[in-house]
């Protein structure tokens, strides 16, 4: 059945987009959280925050992306969630199709429900007077880095949509994913922290992922920074899918 | 051809447990090609069981199931170009309309010009003019009835109806069972499961009763009849049922129910 996995995904891709379209507050749900916080850090708290030379907004940027993509991925497992309830999930399988294309078609729309709130919170994060001198190049690295910063908590998300028992739980487990960045670089410079604390977020995904993508925007270079968030986030990626096969296969003989 | 393969289903010591609870203890049955077959048990007797695995969505413990000739442990995805299965909660996408349903399930099997299967089975199932709108509108008849036009694409030979008229209204009911009585008369083997007997009664060719994880009983209907003693004559005053009563009462289906809950006595 393999031969029909990309006509599969195609189609069942075209009816989440849908779902997307016609429910356009998923998106703005989930990009009105990032943005209050980009207006409350940055006018209410930021000017007490030093960043040295960089301007808060450019720094808070790279941080507020990935919560943008944190709360965003929750609507996956919603959504997944409520086809295994509806059935539709079923019938999808008991069809003649590649069968992991039900899966997929979830992933694609994660991610492109990802990148139209991603590029939402930068047009407001521009209107607010952040600015890079990246180039085409840079940009692009950091596009990269939040597509695979994206499908990996995607795939977490999968896990959830596929063994949560109820609807709450198949978005609660997002909670913690929007609460990591508060505990890293992306907020305030890690240098102030008391020790164990300093330890933790020096050494958890989403500073590495932030230092990096906020040396790609202000042109520094991005040392091992980068190597160290690719790693993460491949990782991260790797062992979400293989749980996410497991708990799928629990669910479907 | 043996005989086990010009069955449209055979099902030999089928065993599933969930952890400790044994739902089913060995089921046998065969279902004849174009005969309805009815799989009738209270709750929780395993008939939603035996249906999945029927159609490749869990796997059995010990036993065999064939369908349409093929082994759903060891061919599930030939099994699955066979079948289509029509759950307990009517599986449709409730943004899209029911147009774009049909269309979806076409393209899924990979059929040639969906829109105009999508047409012809909304103009079979009476639901041309709610073609555009949201599902999230339609009536729990008309979702069941799209749910039911969904599994016909591509004409599968086996259909399997898990508990088709639960939680519908009586117009609705007798709706579906018009749509299943006609699949059958185009030589669909169905398998439907229900805990309604009179729904049984009125459409299966065959019943079991599927109890304690076991059949008991397996038979047409007259043949079930025969176990209890020979019916005696008692002179009873005929009233109306109070299903006669709503289904003359109300709706466009009206006169054609009343014929129809009429015959069944």
């Amino acid at each position: 059945m393999t031969k029909y996995f990309f006509v599969d995904t195609a189609a069942l891709l075209g009816r989440s987009l849908r779902h997307i379209t016609r429910s356009a507050d998923t998106i703005i749900t989930t990009t009105v959280m990032p943005i209050a916080m980009l207006l409350l850090f940055v006018y209410v708290f930021g000017g007490a925050i030093n960043t040295g030379p960089v301007s808060y907004v450019n720094y808070l940027l790279p941080g507020i992306l990935l919560i943008t993509i944190a709360s965003g991925i929750a609507y996956t497992a919603f959504r997944l969630f409520m086809d295994m309830k509806s059935g539709i999930f079923e019938r999808f399988q008991s069809m003649p199709i590649a069968r992991s294309s039900v899966l997929w078609a979830h992933v694609l729309t994660s991610l492109v429900a990802n990148l139209i709130s991603l590029v939402v919170v930068v047009l407001v994060a521009l209107l607010m007077g952040f600015r890079s001198g990246a180039g085409v190049l840079a940009w692009l690295a950091v596009a990269g880095m939040l597509i695979l910063f994206t499908l990996a908590l995607t795939w977490i998300a999968v896990i959830a949509g596929l063994s949560a028992k109820s609807v709450d739980g198949a978005s609660a487990f997002s909670y913690p994913l929007i609460f990591l960045p508060f505990l890293s670089s992306a907020f305030v410079p890690t240098d102030t922290m008391p020790g164990p604390l300093r330890a933790f977020a020096e050494h958890q995904p989403v500073t590495s992922i932030v230092n990096a993508i906020r040396d790609l925007f202000t042109q520094q270079p991005v040392g091992t920074d980068i190597w160290i968030a690719l790693a993460w986030c491949v990782a991260i990626l790797v062992v979400a899918h293989l749980f996410a096969m497991a708990a799928y296969r629990r669910k479907i003989a | 051809m043996t005989a086990q393969q010009s069955q449209a289903i055979h099902v030999q010591g089928l065993e599933k447990s969930y952890k400790e609870l044994r739902v089913l203890r060995g089921v046998d049955f065969d279902v004849a090609r174009g005969s309805i077959f009815a799989l009738l048990g209270s709750n929780g007797a395993g008939k939603t069981t035996v249906v999945k695995i029927l159609s490749t969505l869990l796997k059995a413990d010990a036993g065999t199931a064939r369908v349409n000739g093929l082994d759903v442990a060891a061919q599930p995805a030939n099994v699955r170009e066979s079948i289509s299965l029509t759950g307990q909660f009517a599986a449709v996408d409730e943004i899209l309309s029911g147009r774009e349903n049909l269309v979806l399930v076409a393209r899924l099997r990979h059929l040639k010009d969906p829109g105009r299967i999508a047409d012809d089975l909304l103009e079979r199932f009476s639901l041309t003019d709610a073609a555009a709108r949201k599902v999230s509108t339609y009536s729990g008849g008309m979702r069941r009835r799209l749910d039911i036009a969904m599994s016909l694409i591509g004409d599968p030979p086996v259909v399997f109806l898990d508990e088709p008229t639960t939680g519908l209204d009586p117009q609705a009911r007798i709706e579906v069972w018009q749509a299943v009585k006609e699949l059958a008369d185009q030589g669909t083997t169905v398998l439907l499961t229900t805990q309604y007997l009179d729904e049984a009664e009125q459409l299966a060719d065959r019943i079991a009763i599927l109890h304690e994880g076991r059949i008991i009983v397996n038979g047409t209907l007259a043949e079930l009849k025969q176990l209890l003693p020979p019916a005696k004559v008692e002179y009873v005053e005929k009233q109306p049922t109070l299903e006669d009563v709503f289904l003359t009462l109300v709706g466009a289906n009206g006169k054609n129910a009343t014929r129809m809950s009429k015959e069944q006595r």
